[in-house]
């Protein structure tokens, strides 16, 4: 144990200051992690989404490589849409000997909230190369309405 | 067997040597490689590349695939990003000697497939050695 002269022990020790140096490492701690994820939602459910809002329309748009048509399935109820489908990437090939294996197979299910109400006449998905739009028109009542103003 | 559930992978942003003078994103696309008696196939997840904007070269044994994205254009407001789009871009070093007359690749879906034949392995000759 180390000596410790009585003259060299502060006059008088702030007991809170312990908590506050913990608390300025939490502080640097959370703001290094905004930091990584550059203020994106990040998510853990696939796909990913990105959603825009243009005019009385909303885009949402996904990449769903190896993803096909046939085993995409999409469905709108109330303001819930959902997206589903399977990704099949297994080789036939017995024979093949794997250097690399990154891509996965498996299904995925994701089912978000819209932010505002749309029209469940107007929908169009595509699926091209690999990426899913899903153009959706909002509800009339969504959409802003324009008001005259008149002098009297 | 799908049943397995698909995670999101996170997008490594690619490796290139020097920068470049626009400032764009390059990713790694995620891939499979293997190979079978004949062939070395590889596999990239490439979604929204058009089979046009992709370069692929063989130089020195060493493979390029490049991918380039059409501009996005801009979409209104952003509610919600998940993830960022980019060109693609990864570099491997193959071992076999491949016949670079023969690569073939395909894209569909997003994903493109390459298939590098293999040259015929060179059959060792014997020498035989004759004993005076």
């Amino acid at each position: 144990m180390a000596f410790v002269r009585f003259a060299d022990r502060p006059a008088f020790r702030n007991p809170w200051a312990e908590f506050e140096r913990i608390r300025q490492g939490l502080d640097e701690l959370s703001r290094t992690y905004v930091d990584k994820g550059k203020a994106q939602n990040r998510t853990n459910v696939y796909p990913a989404l990105n959603i825009f809002e243009e005019g009385d329309r909303l885009i949402i748009t996904a990449e769903l490589p190896g993803v096909k048509i046939q085993d995409l399935e999409l469905s709108l109820e109330g303001e819930t849409l959902t997206i589903q489908g399977k990704r099949d990437n297994k080789q036939n090939d017995k024979s093949a000997s794997y250097h690399r294996r990154e891509i996965e197979s498996g299904s995925f299910r994701r089912a978000i909230t819209l932010p505002i109400k749309v029209d469940m006449e107007q929908i169009g998905a595509k699926l091209n190369n690999g990426i899913l739009v899903i153009t959706l028109a909002k509800a009339s009542a969504a959409t802003p309405r324009q008001i005259k103003v008149s002098a009297e | 067997m799908t049943e397995q559930e698909l995670k999101i992978q996170e997008k490594k942003t690619a490796n290139q040597g020097g920068e470049t003078t626009k400032n764009e994103t390059y990713f790694a696309p995620h891939v499979d490689i293997f190979e079978t008696e004949k062939d070395v196939i590889v596999i990239a997840d490439m979604p929204g590349v058009a089979s046009e904007s992709i370069d692929l070269s063989l130089e020195d044994n060493i493979l390029t695939i490049q991918g380039h994205r059409a501009p996005q254009k801009q979409m209104g407001r952003i509610l919600l990003e998940e993830y960022e789009s980019g060109h693609y871009l990864r570099r491997f070093t193959v071992a076999e000697t491949i016949d670079q007359e023969k690569i073939e690749a395909s894209l569909a879906d997003g994903v493109l497939r390459l298939r590098l034949p293999k040259v015929g392995p060179a059959q060792p000759k014997k020498i035989e050695i004759k004993i005076g």
